[in-house]
């Protein structure tokens, strides 16, 4: 069994009430960092503990906070990002759902380091119940004396407040977020000014993810190094991974990271393998916005290595034979489902998830998911897969925040290893209506140095 | 472009507008624009959807122009611009789900509410449309039911069609 850092209480009935968060240990954290370190101290310690980023870019957290501005007589601000709405994504709504005191312990420690007196939650509007479990926590807090003026004697005061979103996915951007939270539209902001210098209503801001929040709590408790000898290289601690698509155990998991993706995929401490005895075909491991990666380059580098859950093994051999980590969010594809189909659902995500400010963006979205529709319903050409490819290139990096990337990888990735289906799909338009092209080469062993030839 | 229906006059309670306050205490001095979303939520909860009227109302109460809210209002999904079916069931329409089977239950409503996507039924109870994902993937396919926001999840037809049963029982 791996450590469990966040959700090792959480089967434990109750765990979601304060009494028994308290007993099994909860709370702690914020004895000590109010009461033995200074805030900078605890920018210390995240620094030392080498957490990065939950959110999905991975930016070492400490580090972040190190940048904070701190002008004379002008408020600051935390922000939690619980917009969580990055398809194949659902840890945060889980550990809100059944451990909330994890995050509310996080926000009065991260709060209490950065110097805000105000921090604020951003819950994506669906999530009206969670929003519930979290405006009684922090009551419950607030009763034991963890929130409000002069918290446990040492003077800190702090509000927390819970924000609902109203339903658009670019509000997980920090800067939508951000203006979204002013109540407007969520459009991203250009950069710069980032966040840490005028974010929200002007003042320095920081916005981190839930689970990155959540995980200040252990550092605090352990130390910044013990977090640190958890994981590998510079993938430091325990990641939660959503796990969906066609496994026989979807789910939320704690990880340390550096575990094997085979060992995740097929052990049954993790997702038990494939659904109903099938056999894998694709994965996207980091939410629909990570290239996908066929079944033989998942569980294998391109050298042949196995391939681990860590930011830096996932992302080895770049986008030719890699992905990324981003926010944990695994898919699996058994051997019936059609990529084609699948890239056409996640572009028309993209297209209405848009908030339409770069036009790169508002008409490269909307062409993807037209010619890729076409292509899926059998009245694509030859030549539209090399159109899709010229598209996804003339979105990314020209566009104000990284949706547009986000937009164009998935499919960028898709033609890349995947082309033969795309064609298949214009050469027989009947066929492909009724059949799929099923499992191909796409689990067969990497020949290695032809296939890294190839790639590059 | 913005839509909206005829209208009639609305009127915010006292709870409600003590609700309101409660929000508007959460910002900064100046800074009540920022419970613009929450309060649509509380003013949808209550109507069942925003008409303009009610929008003013809300622009008029925050002390900003009534262009500021039908802009938050109609971009974000969840705010309804036209009136619904009292129970409005939103099914995640995004890859994961469609790995396992939310196409289907998309299909299944069509057929067993005899309306499209987006219409109301005849009795005035249902309407359903297809969402993009609702952080449930690993429980899919899965539907929500506002104002609550109330989650059911591993659908299956049969599951879909008690479901509605149940609703209409309610009702
Ligand atoms: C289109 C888009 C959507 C995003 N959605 C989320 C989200 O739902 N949750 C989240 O924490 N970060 C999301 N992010 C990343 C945030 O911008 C930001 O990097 C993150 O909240 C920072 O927190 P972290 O450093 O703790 O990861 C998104 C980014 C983009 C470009
Ligand atoms: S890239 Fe897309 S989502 Fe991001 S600011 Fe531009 S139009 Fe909006
Ligand atoms: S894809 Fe349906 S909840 Fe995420």
């Amino acid at each position: 069994m791996s450590r469990k850092l966040l959700l090792e209480h959480i089967n434990v009935p109750g765990i979601a009430g304060l009494d028994v968060y308290r007993q099994k240990g909860g709370y702690r954290a914020v004895e000590k960092a109010l009461k033995t370190l200074t805030p900078d101290e605890v920018v210390e310690e995240v620094k030392k503990s080498g957490l990065r980023g939950r959110g999905g870019a991975g930016f070492p957290t400490g580090m972040k906070w190190s940048f904070l501005a701190k002008p004379e007589g002008v408020p600051r601000y935390l922000v939690c990002n619980a917009d969580e709405s990055e398809p194949g994504t659902f840890k945060d709504r889980y550990l809100m759902t059944h451990i909330p005191h994890a995050l509310i312990e996080g926000m009065i420690v991260s709060s209490y380091a950065l110097g805000a007196k105000a921090s604020y939650i951003y819950v994506r509007g669906e999530m009206m119940p969670q929003i519930r479990i979290l405006e009684k926590a922090i009551a419950e807090a607030r009763n034991a004396g963890f929130l409000g003026k002069n918290i446990l004697g040492t003077g800190y005061e702090l509000e927390l407040y819970v924000q609902p979103g109203g339903g658009a996915y670019i509000c997980g951007e920090e800067t939508a977020l951000l203006e979204s939270l002013e109540g407007k539209r969520g459009n991203p902001r250009i950069k710069p000014p980032f966040p840490a210098i005028a974010g929200l209503y002007g003042c320095p801001t920081v916005v981190n993810n839930v689970e990155s929040i959540a995980a200040t709590v252990p550092i605090i408790n352990d130390g910044g190094e013990e977090y640190a000898k958890i994981g590998i290289g510079r993938s430091t601690g325990t990641k939660l991974i959503s796990a969906s698509g066609n496994l026989a155990r979807p789910g939320v998991y704690e990880i340390e990271l550096g575990l094997p993706v085979e060992e995740f995929i097929y052990s049954d401490e993790y997702c038990g393998g494939i659904a109903n005895g099938k056999r894998l075909k694709a994965t996207v491991a980091g939410g629909s916005s990570v290239p996908i990666l066929p079944a033989n380059l998942t569980l294998k580098l391109a050298n042949g290595e196995p391939r681990l859950m860590s930011y830096e093994s996932l992302s080895e051999g770049g986008f030719a034979t890699g992905t990324m980590l981003g926010s944990g969010g695994f898919i699996a594809f058994d051997e019936d489902q059609c990529i084609v189909r699948n890239t056409w659902n996640f572009s028309r995500f993209y297209h209405h998830e848009s908030c339409g400010q770069c036009s790169p963006c508002r008409e490269g979205t909307g062409w993807l998911e037209k010619v890729l529709h076409r292509l899926e319903y059998g009245h694509g050409k030859m030549s539209d897969i090399d159109l899709l490819v010229d598209v996804a290139r003339k979105i990314e990096g020209n566009t104000i925040c990284p949706l547009g990337d986000a937009a164009a990888w998935p499919v960028g990735s898709a033609i890349r290893h995947f082309r033969d289906e795309f064609e298949w799909h214009v050469k027989e338009p009947v066929k492909s209506q009724t059949q799929n092209y099923g499992l191909a080469d796409y689990a067969k062993p990497i020949e290695k140095t032809a296939e890294v030839k190839a790639a590059e | 472009m913005l839509k909206v229906e005829e209208h009639s006059p609305v009127e915010f309670s006292a709870d409600l507008i003590g609700r309101f306050d409660e929000i508007i205490a959460r910002y900064p001095g100046g800074k009540q624009k920022s419970a613009l979303l929450p309060i649509l939520h509380l003013v949808q909860a209550e109507l069942g959807w925003l008409s303009t009227t009610a929008m003013d109302k809300v622009a008029a109460y925050l002390q900003i122009r009534p262009i500021e809210v039908y802009e938050v209002a109609s971009f974000y999904t969840m705010y309804f611009l036209k009136p619904q079916g009292k129970f409005m069931l939103e099914v995640c329409r995004t890859g994961p789900c469609c790995l396992v089977g939310a196409e289907k239950i998309l299909d299944h409503l069509e057929t067993r509410l005899g309306v499209k996507e987006g219409e109301v039924t005849p009795d005035g109870l249902f309407s359903f449309r297809g969402v993009e994902c609702l952080a449930a993937c690993g429980y899919g396919p899965v539907l929500q039911i506002g104002p609550e926001y109330t989650f059911y999840e591993n659908l299956t037809t049969e599951s879909v069609d008690q479901l509605i049963e149940d609703l209409k029982k309610k009702s």
